[in-house]
């Protein structure tokens, strides 16, 4: 397969040699730099779309999902290396271009995001390992003239029942001709020799030596870089404006006005960012006018203290609450993503297609909104995909697509539009903020038999993907309170819409990241409530065997719960969850002059069948160093309807001082793989909260906790 | 007119006195491994050597680094022939994202060379430069094993 796109001369080709060679961006096998030293020979064998298989002895895989720094890149080619029996050292990889052959089942389209990547595309791509495998034991068999299912593979070769040896590069013209099978047998997962092991990232090289080519890096033929000047308040619009002098600044070649605000093209991103600096605009209000933190949470307030839509009812929840009563209400804070990689994308906007060069995670999307902008199809929308710098949900958005398709289009020639960090701090599709009301009942034992939530909060869904906001229910919302794994009788819960126009997105574990928070240090308060132990509180809640139950016990057990600390230390335990995945995390804290500091964050943790043991322990302190982040001290508040915090000097994230020790362990699971990018972040807030409490008994129910300490 | 010398290299710019080493790097001289992360010098993705010391190459007008030994990640060490934290950094597989890695690469390059053998608080201390994708426990084990020579 080719792919029509001209990269040799609109892209840098990042080749590193050796084994183990991993590419920068996607290239076309058979085109002109194939030929190059140190890149690949075109494929003699693709027996599906994902798998080819070259003279070269290397097989590259067709990876359809964004690489955002969880690994995807090297866990889905582990996959078909395990299936096919070839060595990681023969294998690298590429980004797919978005096209029909290689969407998401899931998605209907390209698309990378809750975690879905592993549970979705790892069948697949064993699938693809264990097809091209049986197509090239069929071609040995044949030329042997045995039965193919008594030969055997390893290591690139296949191994007949005389002793017979041929390896897979000698085999792919053969193998090509062999019809693809309908039907192909997986292999158990005690014969797994990759899957459940650690192996190197294919992508480290790149990313250790200057070469990897992220959004922020391409550079085409004929392009000028350009950076929009957006209103303060977010959804204000230009009134009017005046050019004369961001046109004098030198290297400054256009003034555009385009839907988000106004253009400044330039012959470099500093002209461009100095032109809008020079810009006179006057902005009209918008949607937003007078909306502040605290006029968003008083609605917030007061609708927690009325019933919503009702998410999730189940035993009696009508009949009023008898024995002890516990009521509590939460709030969490709006979060701004903020990935590394400031949002960005090249666009050449021609009247029969457009080109994309874009850090997205959302590919089809982005075609779809390129294709409306520009009046072209869909197909006419190619889309390169770079490497991302960060993602955590923010890349799924396609408003920076959007500025650059509109700004080349009125422009008439490539632009690499690029936002600064104030421009993403402010205009981002904000964690939101929620109010959250908690009652329980419980018997004079200590067993809870009724949980009811009512939560607020602005809706993902009803933004981002409305053809699944139905009847005024966001099917998502409820994550965190609605997937409960405890035992208890009677619970409700119920959800009200916040109508605020300040837009909320998927970030990190979408709202389970703060329903957690309010469940977690809920049945905190219920242990404490009943004089229990809260880990013990919460396996009576728990099933036997069950993996919420299992990860509980493990950490319990790795963190010697229980068991004497330093003076001046103090644990605190949460779980967490998201989709098939579970957490249980214990957090060791002390308040050296009433400062957190947090020593030792210990996880136990259930993806099932592991893919890439050390991805796992990258991304299991990843998302917990994320969410450290966000319990601790980051916010964004807002006056008169725009963010208040700007950059990372006042939207204040975690630094390496502040980093503690982790320990991961991993539940040797031979169930269905699920995703490990999000599992982490939910639990963190919940479980500091509860180490606060058991060491100073000040319960915290607000985020971030360091307002919470300071008051 | 600006005269850079950028890994070893002399380039005569046409940019203004002001505009920040960075942008000249990557938009004029054309190296982007270093990146653009925040614009005021508080995430560290800029980082660059200058006479051998870390700088935030994204505050730092061009007009200043005159005359001086500009290093990017691109001029630490040849491909094939990485400096010992990148190969400390293979060997832990340290980057995710890798986006701030340059800057991280560099930050610490810069430590051990001032610094052959430093402590956890001295890591702590000299490696400010932010990494979302918290590859913070892996950049510390990778720095000490650079600095051990066992990477």
């Amino acid at each position: 397969m080719t792919v029509a796109l001209d990269r040799k001369d609109f892209l840098r080709i990042v080749a590193i040699g050796g084994v183990g060679l991993s590419l920068g961006l996607e290239f076309a096998p058979g085109s002109a730099e194939a030929a190059a030293p140190g890149m690949p020979a075109a494929p003699a064998f693709v027996p599906v779309a994902w798998v080819e298989m070259g003279t070269d002895g290397l097989t590259t895989i067709v990876v359809n999902q964004t690489e955002l720094g969880q690994g995807i890149t090297t866990a889905l080619p582990m996959c078909v290396a395990e299936e096919l029996d070839i060595p990681m050292s023969s294998v690298r990889f590429r980004i797919s271009p978005a096209e029909p052959k290689y969407y998401n089942a899931v998605w209907h389209g390209i698309q990378t995001g809750g975690s879905r990547s592993t549970p979705s595309m790892s069948p697949v791509m064993r699938k693809a390992g264990a097809t091209a495998r049986l197509m090239l034991v069929t071609a040995a068999a044949t030329q042997w003239n045995v039965d193919p299912a008594a030969c055997t593979t390893s290591n690139a070769m296949v191994l007949g029942p005389s002793g017979q040896k041929a390896k897979y590069v000698d085999l792919l013209t053969a193998a090509a001709a062999v019809p693809v099978p309908a039907t192909v047998t997986l292999k158990t997962p005690e014969k797994f020799k990759i899957l459940g092991t650690r192996q190197g990232r294919l992508d480290v090289k790149p990313k250790t030596n200057g070469t990897a080519v992220y959004g922020l890096d391409v550079k085409v033929p004929g392009m000028k870089y350009a950076s929009i000047e957006k209103p303060l308040q977010i959804g204000g619009k230009v009134a009017s404006f005046d050019a004369s002098a961001a046109l004098k600044y030198p290297g400054v070649r256009q003034v555009i006005q385009v839907p988000a605000g106004i253009a400044v093209i330039a012959d470099n991103t500093w002209a461009a960012f100095q032109g809008r600096k020079l810009l006179k605009v006057t902005w009209a209000p918008g949607p937003n006018a007078g909306v502040s933190t605290d006029s968003i949470y008083s609605e917030a307030r007061t609708l927690s203290k009325t019933p919503g839509v009702v998410l999730k009812t189940t035993g009696d929840v009508a009949t009023p609450l008898t024995g002890k009563v516990v009521t509590a209400s939460y709030e969490t804070q709006y979060l701004a993503h903020a990935p590394m990689e400031p949002m960005n994308t090249t666009a050449d906007v021609r009247a029969d297609g457009v080109t994309l060069w874009t850090p997205t995670q959302a590919q089809t999307d982005s075609q779809k909104v390129a294709a409306k902008i520009a009046g072209v199809p869909l197909e006419a929308v190619k889309v390169v995909t770079t490497f991302c710098g960060g993602g955590f949900g923010r890349r799924g958005e396609t408003d920076f697509v959007e500025d650059a398709v509109y700004t080349s289009k009125a422009a008439g020639i490539p632009i690499k539009l690029v936002w600064t960090r104030e421009d993403d701090i402010r205009n981002d599709p904000y964690r939101g903020g929620t109010v959250s009301s908690m009652i329980a009942a419980m018997t004079p034992e200590g067993k809870v038999t009724t949980l009811k939530h009512t939560m607020v909060c602005s809706s993902i869904v009803a933004r981002a993907i409305p053809f699944l906001f139905k009847n005024g229910i966001d099917p998502l919302a409820g994550n965190g309170m609605t997937n409960t794994p405890y035992l208890i009788p009677n619970q409700l819960v119920d959800w009200h819409r916040l109508n605020v126009a300040i837009p909320v997105g998927f970030w990190r574990a979408p709202y389970a990241n703060s329903n957690t928070f309010a469940t977690e240090s809920f049945i905190d308060e219920l242990a404490h409530a009943a004089g229990k132990d809260p880990v013990a509180f919460r396996l009576a809640m728990l099933e036997a065997g069950s993996p919420p139950r299992v990860v509980l016990e493990r950490v319990a057990k790795l963190a010697k719960w229980g068991a004497p600390l330093p003076a001046g230390h103090a644990h605190g335990v949460a779980m967490g969850q998201w989709d098939d995945a579970w957490i249980a995390m214990v957090a060791e804290i002390s308040l050296p002059n009433n400062k957190l500091k947090i020593h030792k964050l210990t996880a136990s943790v259930d993806v099932g069948q592991p893919l890439n043991i050390d991805g796992l322990e990258q991304q299991v302190p990843s998302a917990m160093i994320y969410a450290l982040s966000a319990a601790i001290g980051g916010k964004i508040t807002f006056a008169d309807g725009g963010a208040v915090q700007k950059n990372f000097n006042d939207f204040t994230v975690l630094h390496m001082a502040d980093s503690p020790e982790f320990v991961i362990d991993i539940v040797r699971s031979t169930e269905k793989s699920t995703g490990a990018g999000e599992v982490g972040t939910p639990c963190v807030a919940p479980a500091l909260a509860n180490a606060i409490f058991a060491l100073k008994g000040q319960r915290i129910r607000a985020l971030p906790l360091n307002d919470g300490l300071l008051t | 007119m600006v005269k850079l010398t950028v890994n070893g290299t002399d380039h005569v710019l046409d940019v203004p006195d002001e505009m920040p080493l960075l942008w000249a790097i990557r938009d004029v001289v054309g190296l982007t491994g270093t990146k653009f992360g925040c614009g005021i010098a508080a995430c560290g993705a800029c980082t660059v050597h200058l006479d051998g010391a870390a700088v935030r190459s994204c505050v730092l007008p061009v007009k200043n680094a005159v005359g001086k030994k500009i290093t990017t990640i691109e001029g630490l060490a040849p491909i094939d022939k990485p400096h010992p934290v990148q190969v400390a950094w293979v060997a832990q597989n340290v980057p995710q994202c890798g986006y701030c890695q340059s800057g991280q690469i560099m930050a610490a390059a810069a430590l051990l060379a001032h610094k052959p053998h430093p402590t956890d608080a001295d890591i702590d201390v000299t490696m400010t430069n932010i990494c979302r994708c918290g590859c913070y426990p892996r950049i510390k084990s990778a720095i000490k094993s650079a600095a051990a020579g066992v990477a």
